[in-house]
């Protein structure tokens, strides 16, 4: 089991070169010169040598990059151009205001998604799995900015029972206003998760119960409550890895939900760092939510083989 | 309908008691008869083996005395289970007989163990549920029936999951699994075809001396002849759905009556073959969905006449206890 978690290690640490590399790039890739935004309109040559002397920008790339990585190891993700302000300070919140609305929009996903793929896979070709079925894939398939309108419309200014943007007014302890406020944006960002999940739940569940295991469960007359569990127990790897991905997608927060909502999380920080070109903070905060992205697939690879013990030996 | 009898019936009423089955599959207006008509009785301690081609229906006869069959099945006839009419069992009392009274061995035991669930936890669990008791008792009860299967170092075992076992052994689990409850019938569905020839005889030598000691009667499905003439008591050879030829399996092999059996016994290797070559049957078995008139091996059939094609012919007895279902047999024989 060690050497499996040592593996899996091995195997994330490329992957987090790789992100790290995409961030660095990011800045010089972008159309224009990073240091455009800053510099004094009519500086002269060498005064734009002297600024760029001191960002370090008169340095080969890798010299560049290895300093820049050895900055964002020890937490110093850069200054914002725009606020003039380290990147951190306006991360941290906005990451505490996805996170918030994330573990509402996974509850919503996972219960509904779980749920409705669950009796979808139960009920195949009826009435129920059909309904399922439709539901999930128009689900899947509607802008959910659009949606979230939809839902702002209805909700908010026809029938005013829930607030149409922002964040509850700062308060001593999260309470009920909190929640009011979530209610439309959480919704909206689970839309399509709840219906990916739920559509692989009904596809695995139907592949396990074609397993011959099963006939040998009903040869031996259990009841169908325990062969449920040994469905579920099959079914669960498969489901997890992609519950997986849709977890770190919400956790990443949404731009378009977000901005639809006003909330201020880190999908509405991105669309302002794009919107004033302030690179380090673009680059801080895509960094920050990639290394989330991948340590989370990490975590749900180490609980792969405690359901599936065949994944031990791999 | 001529009914198979054997000699043992006299003194013990038979331990189950099949009439008249048939088992038909549904779908989209279109039926597939698979089981057309099969009558048997057996004994406890006695082993009635099945054999047949692939789609010669003797999988399904098996799993339709559990009814054990894909909702799209009707399943006919009366099957009476120590003394209990499995037809008109709700799903309730099915349940609470299907691996207590009769359980099943499958041919894959890869496939037909839950791969995510030790080998002791699914003995265990069948022990829990139809005798309500703990776990911990399940538990042992899962070693003593590793135990009594011969699986070597039954305690570790007992904490493995399948694909850790060797074929072997995960056949030996699943015999375990099956016999956990102490079923008076075992359904056997060609428990050895997917093992090597060396294990394959260990596991059949392990079935026959578990039924000696158990006193179960078995069901042995297999298109083998020599692991039917290693098991069994009696042989049905089946044919489309029919029981074709019954009798003790000696008797079977030594003087075959209906041609399929003769045509069968002069295709395959085993304990009663001849010396020379092997000859196969010409053909192909017929189609369910569309089948001949009159008897249904006429068309492979090398002695077949015209009246074969008129009416399928009934299982004449040749001797107490011996039947074959050819119009041949009933013209020679007076019944």
């Amino acid at each position: 089991m060690l050497w499996y978690v040592l593996r899996r290690l091995v195997y994330i640490l490329p992957i987090l070169f790789g992100v790290s590399l995409v961030c660095f790039s990011l800045l010089h890739l972008a159309p224009g010169d990073p240091m455009t935004a800053v510099m004094p309109e009519f500086g002269s040559e060498e005064l734009i040598e002297q600024i760029k002397r001191s960002y370090g920008f008169d340095q080969p790339l890798p010299v560049q990059y290895f300093r820049w990585l050895l900055a964002v190891l020890s937490g110093d993700l850069g200054t914002s151009i725009v606020q003039d302000r380290p990147v951190w300070n306006e991360l941290a919140p906005a990451l505490v205001n996805t996170f918030q609305l994330a573990v509402f929009g996974v509850a919503i996903s996972l219960v509904a998604g779980i749920g409705l793929g669950l009796l979808a896979g139960y009920t195949r070709r009826l009435v129920a799995d059909r309904a399922i079925t439709t539901t999930a894939i128009v689900g899947v398939s509607v802008p959910h900015y659009w949606v979230g309108l939809v839902l702002i419309a209805i909700f908010a200014v026809s029938l005013g029972w829930l607030p149409a943007m922002g964040k509850a007014p700062p308060s001593d302890a999260f309470g009920f206003d909190d929640v009011r406020y979530m209610i439309l944006p959480a919704i909206t960002l689970a839309l399509i998760p709840t219906g990916i999940i739920a559509r692989s739940v009904r596809a695995t569940v139907i592949d396990v119960r074609k397993h011959e295991f099963v006939q040998t469960l009903h040869a031996n007359g259990l009841p169908q409550r325990r062969i449920f569990l040994h469905v579920v127990k099959n079914a669960s790897p498969t489901v997890l890895a992609i519950i997986g991905i849709q977890l770190g997608h919400l956790v990443g927060g949404s731009i378009l939900v977000e901005t639809v909502f006003a909330w201020p999380g880190t999908g509405y920080l991105l669309n302002n760092a794009i919107a004033t070109r302030d690179l380090p903070l673009l680059q801080g905060t895509i960094l920050v939510l990639a290394t989330f992205f991948v340590l989370l697939n990490f975590l749900v690879d180490l609980a792969q083989p405690f359901l599936d013990p065949r994944m031990k030996r791999h | 309908m001529a009914e198979s009898s054997m000699p043992s019936e006299k003194t013990n009423p038979p331990l189950l008691s099949v009439r008249g089955l048939t088992a038909a599959f549904r779908s989209e207006g279109m039926s597939l008869d698979a089981v057309n008509g099969v009558d048997f009785d057996l004994t406890l301690g006695k082993t009635l083996c099945l054999l047949g081609e692939s789609g010669s229906g003797k999988t399904v006869t098996m799993r339709s005395l559990i009814r054990l069959l894909p909702p799209t099945a009707r399943i006919g006839g009366r099957i009476e289970l120590d003394g209990v009419d499995v037809q008109s069992l709700d799903d309730e009392h099915l349940r609470a007989i299907r691996g207590t009274k009769v359980s099943m061995i499958f041919q894959e035991p890869m496939t037909a163990l839950d791969p995510v669930f030790t080998v002791g936890h699914q003995i265990a669990e069948v022990v829990v549920w139809h005798e309500g008791v703990s776990w911990s008792a399940g538990r042992k009860r899962a070693l003593e029936m590793l135990d009594l299967v011969q699986v070597p170092s039954a305690r570790r075992r007992l904490d493995s999951y399948s694909h850790e076992l060797s074929g072997g052994l995960r056949q030996r689990a699943m015999i375990a699994l099956a016999l956990a409850c102490r079923p008076k019938l075992l359904l056997a569905d060609e428990p050895t075809t997917a093992l090597d020839a060396t294990v394959q005889i260990q596991i059949l030598l392990l079935l026959r001396e578990l039924q000696r000691e158990l006193g179960m009667a078995t069901i042995f499905v297999t298109h083998d002849l020599g692991v039917a003439c290693e098991i069994a008591d009696r042989v049905a050879v089946m044919y489309a759905g029919r029981f074709v030829e019954t009798g003790e399996i000696g008797e079977v092999i030594k003087t075959p009556q209906h041609p399929y059996t003769i045509g069968l016994l002069r295709s395959t290797v085993h304990a009663g073959s001849e010396k020379g070559r092997l000859t196969p049957i010409p053909g192909a078995p017929p189609d369910l969905l569309n089948m001949p008139p009159g008897c249904a091996f006429a068309p492979r059939c090398s002695r077949a006449v015209g009246a074969c094609s008129d009416h399928v012919p009934e299982l004449a007895q040749v001797k107490p206890g011996r039947e074959a279902r050819c119009i041949l047999v009933s013209e020679t024989t007076p019944s």
